[in-house]
């Protein structure tokens, strides 16, 4: 690099060591081409998926249709507002099932910009959900505002201690973050059992036999602004998601945590050279990050996309802790691409439990599996974003390669 | 050999070009090299040397021009290729992995055998054979992580001859070493020339080009500018070549003014990490309006010191004071607010936060306090207002606020980290390593720049590896071994006296 015009290095000469900082090396080398070429990829071979299991090619693309219109994507060619129709009623769910990945999607964001990888997101959301819950179920009469508000913070307080163990745990003794929430994951796993389960302290009051909770009560449910009676409607946490987009986007570009949490997520070393506390930022972050998968729960509790209640056997099947990593992953990790990764996984999540579900094209085995690949496929792209952009530069290589004939290697004395 | 041998010329590098996105690396770039000469290739950071050398060595393929090795012309796809054709390289950062020994190091990718087992004894029997030959002196059985910087090189020269390197490529070879190690480096360069040895010399010092180099090939901006022989060339002509222009080689200075003490240590002893003694009962002022200088080889103690008055690393026993305020336990944030300011010598790792921008990085200390943030929140345009100053004022090139830190060249990273510090207006300046790895355009203005700051009346304790730097600008030299002061010089002192004290010399003759 020459003094007076400096060119940008060909060759980093020091490969950043952070997550953080190797990730923000691979977005400018990729742009925005890796994630549309991520989806793309992932979507091909999950037809080929279904393509080979079914023998048929037509299948796979009745398949992808059927999903498209299970996401009630197809309303945009007849928009209503009445859930009455298939499409706006698909819609809805959609954006339901967006909300919450949003949400689990920034928990992802918010520690992987301190540097940190946050698989604990379910754990989080679970511990946000239980707790929401309790305080929904309990203190009835209390007024709905404050019943409400009161959940929300308390179940985002949760996510945040939850969280915040691996954060501390990370900052005191260098346990690492992935397998310490992993670990807590599990916890809350169990816990979540044993409190909706036989004789748990969060277990419904009318049928000893139900491991399922009571139901939140009326006051503590979150309004809905889109919907009928006797319908799922769409309640304002979409809102709330969509405000936590842009507390995310104001807390790292414009406060001075913010500043802290990218410094440390990029280079600890000069951050604490800056003066800024490192081990206070990992706990921090972790707990911001923890806070918004607690909060993911408490919508869905409060939201009720389980119709307010909770089960033991509910646990295992849920997963938007687990789709939040690829939805951060996809989107970059900033608030824009979160929100456009949590609106595909989101679609693709309904979408194939409700376009293929009645197994009119392939079995609804394969159907619900098929969101699992996809996902599955852009987690490995993603992490392995170099195969992405090989595939991305093949044309552009093979193009120079026929342009310049190949030289043969002469022989040399050895 | 091939027919076409040309003259006695082992290498041959025509017209090359090699261009990366947005930039002309290698400009129609000419370049020999004669069987047994050591041929120097001069520029600064960015001349386009390691390009060059990268696409001799089968790591880039050039766009355009002809490689002949021995008169045949050459295409290589890969490092193998020109290993297999003769060509070892020594990186500035050794490739050696340290919990193996010297022999396993060396030979390491193309083993002798016994069966399927290593035969250990020929591989350490092979090194020896070779270490003696060249008069390069290593025991094959040590482990490399307990050898010095300058014999792990040589492990590395051993490998690259093991390999059966005809032609040698030292990547700044002098850059790890110290003045003496230098000197044993210089001889066994020229013992590998008697062998018949062709030795590329990449380098930016001139007096090092000068001493060791038969002929000397300047790279400006990607193109040749000439190669001379060493016979006639003078530190100024080539520093012209260079930079394109005179520079002042010389530090121009005032006798100093010292004023009133602003940095205090008192009988200061730090641990690092791994709870080794490091600074071993170390005491010294710095006044206002003086450089004072610490001499010392890596690892002796410099590098905690200043962590440990900058609050990275804490203070066994001891006391700094600024300006007669004593700091008690300090961390890097009171450090910073008592008026330290603090280039520390590694920019890369610890400067700068390379992904954030210009703007970013200037806040680094600041950005919680008004105008920058107010109650936490932060206001980015009036970062980048002070940047824009900053950058104006430091002649900082190669991007504006919003420029990220990584993407400047290695002078202007420093720029960068010199004016956040000297702009916060620090009563103690502490500068490790200011110059290193810089080019000579970098270095002569932050010389300068240390000197106007001198003269300012800021305290200047400057930490270098490079005696040279440390001659030329302090007021008062400390000599640094083992943690501990072992001299003290004002005025005039010689490189040779002070080389041997931070050899510890002193305490030797004393024993």
């Amino acid at each position: 690099m020459s003094d007076p015009a400096p060119p940008p290095s060909p060759k980093q000469p020091d490969e950043p060591g952070t997550l953080a900082a190797r990730w923000d090396l691979k977005q400018r080398a990729g742009g925005i081409a890796v994630p549309i070429a991520t989806v793309v990829l992932a979507f091909f071979m999950g037809g080929v998926v279904v393509a080979a299991t079914q023998h048929s090619v037509h299948k796979a693309l009745l398949a992808y249709k059927a999903i498209f219109e299970g996401a009630g994507l197809n309303w945009i060619f007849h928009p209503t507002t009445s859930l009455l129709d298939i499409s706006a009623y698909n819609l809805s769910q959609t954006l339901l099932q967006t909300s919450t990945l949003i949400l689990t999607g920034l928990a992802v964001g918010f520690a992987f910009r301190c540097g940190m990888f946050n698989i604990g997101g379910q754990g989080q959301y679970f511990m946000g959900l239980i707790v929401a819950n309790w305080i929904g179920v309990s203190l009835v009469g209390l007024n709905s505002l404050s019943h409400i508000l009161l959940a929300l913070v308390l179940a985002t307080l949760a996510g945040a201690v939850w969280a915040g163990i691996a954060g501390v745990l990370k900052a005191t003794v260098g346990a690492h973050e992935v397998i310490s929430t992993i670990m807590l994951n599990w916890i809350a796993f169990w816990f979540g059992s044993w409190v909706f389960g036989d004789g748990g302290p969060l277990q419904n009051s009318r049928d000893p036999v139900l491991p399922i909770s009571d139901p939140v009560s009326k006051g503590a449910r979150l309004p809905d602004f889109w919907g009928d009676q006797g319908f799922q409607g769409v309640h304002v946490g979409v809102f709330i998601a969509l405000a936590a987009l842009v507390v995310f986007w104001a807390l790292l570009n414009r406060t001075t945590l913010g500043y802290e949490v990218k410094a440390v997520g990029f280079n600890p070393a000069a951050a604490a050279y800056g003066g800024i506390n490192v081990r206070k930022n990992l706990i921090r972050a972790m707990a911001i990050s923890g806070a918004f998968a607690g909060l993911a729960g408490a919508i869905d509790m409060l939201g009720g996309t389980t119709n307010y209640q909770y089960g033991q056997l509910d646990i295992p099947f849920s997963q938007v802790g687990f789709l939040g990593i690829a939805v951060a992953l996809l989107g970059r990790t900033t608030a824009l691409g979160t929100l456009l990764g949590a609106l595909l996984f989101g679609g693709l999540l309904f979408g194939t439990t409700h376009g293929l579900n009645s197994g009119a094209v392939i079995q609804p085995e394969l159907a619900s599996n098929l969101t699992y690949i996809i996902e599955g496929l852009v987690v490995l792209f993603v992490g392995a974003d170099v195969l992405v952009l090989w595939v991305w530069n093949t044309p552009r290589r093979l193009l120079r390669r026929r342009a310049k004939p190949a030289t043969s290697t002469a022989e040399l004395p050895a | 050999m091939g027919d076409h041998v040309v003259d006695d010329l082992v290498l041959e590098m025509r017209g090359i070009r090699k261009e990366f996105p947005g930039v002309v690396a290698n400009d129609a770039v000419s370049f020999d090299v004669r069987r047994g000469e050591v041929h120097a290739l001069l520029g600064e950071n960015g001349a386009g040397k390691s390009t060059l050398m990268n696409i001799l060595y089968g790591l880039y393929r050039p766009d355009a021009g002809e490689i002949r090795l021995n008169g045949q012309p050459v295409s290589f796809t890969s490092a193998r290729d020109a290993i297999r054709a003769g060509i070892g390289m020594v990186h500035q950062h050794f490739m050696l992995i340290p919990v193996m020994t010297v022999a396993e190091n060396v030979v390491l990718g193309v083993e002798p055998h016994n069966g399927p087992l290593l035969d250990e004894s020929g591989a350490e029997q092979r090194v020896s054979d070779l270490s003696e030959r060249f008069g390069l002196a290593a025991d094959p059985t040590a482990l490399v992580s307990d050898i010095t910087v300058g014999q792990q090189q040589r492990v590395e020269i051993l490998k690259a001859l093991y390999r059966g390197a005809d032609l040698l490529i030292l990547d700044e070879p002098t850059a790890v070493l110290t003045p003496q190690e230098a000197g044993e480096l210089f001889e066994i360069v020229r013992s590998l020339r008697a062998d018949g040895k062709s030795i590329i010399f990449i380098s930016h010092k001139l007096n090092e080009v000068l001493e060791i180099a038969d002929r000397i090939t300047v790279l400006r901006r990607g193109k040749t500018i000439d190669t001379v022989p060493r016979e006639g060339a003078t530190e100024a002509s080539l520093a012209r070549a260079m930079v394109g222009r005179d520079v002042l080689l010389r530090v121009e200075k005032e006798t100093a003014q010292p004023g009133d003490v602003l940095l205090t240590v008192q009988d200061l002893q730090v641990r690092d990490d791994r709870e080794i003694e490091k600074v071993r009962g170390v005491s010294f002022e710095v006044r206002a309006g003086e450089i004072v200088g610490i001499a010392g080889v890596d690892g002796n103690g410099q590098t905690e010191l200043i962590d440990a008055l900058t609050g990275l690393q804490r203070i066994e026993s001891g006391t700094v004071s600024i300006a007669g305020r004593e700091l008690s336990h300090p961390d890097a944030r009171t450090a910073l607010d008592a008026g330290i300011g603090h280039i520390p010598e590694d920019r890369q790792r610890r400067g700068l936060v390379l992904e954030y921008s210009i703007a970013e990085n200037i806040a680094l200390h600041d950005y919680a306090k008004p105008p920058t943030a107010r109650f936490g929140w932060l206001f980015p345009s009036r970062m980048v207002d002070r940047a824009r100053t900053l950058i104006r004022e430091f002649d900082i090139r190669g991007g504006g606020p919003f420029t990220r830190a990584g993407g400047l060249s290695g002078g202007n990273q420093q720029k960068l980290v010199a004016a956040r510090e000297i702009a916060r207006d620090p009563k103690v300046l502490i500068a490790a390593q200011p110059t290193r790895g810089l080019d000579v355009g970098a270095i002569e203005y932050l010389h300068r720049r240390l000197v106007t700051e001198r003269d300012e009346g800021r305290a200047i304790l400057l930490v270098s590896l490079e005696l040279d730097e440390i001659l030329s600008l302090s007021d008062r030299i400390l000599v640094m071994f083992e943690g501990e002061i072992v001299g003290e010089h004002t005025g005039e002192v010689s490189e040779e006296a002070i080389g041997l004290e931070m050899l510890g010399g002193r305490e030797r003759t004393a024993a």
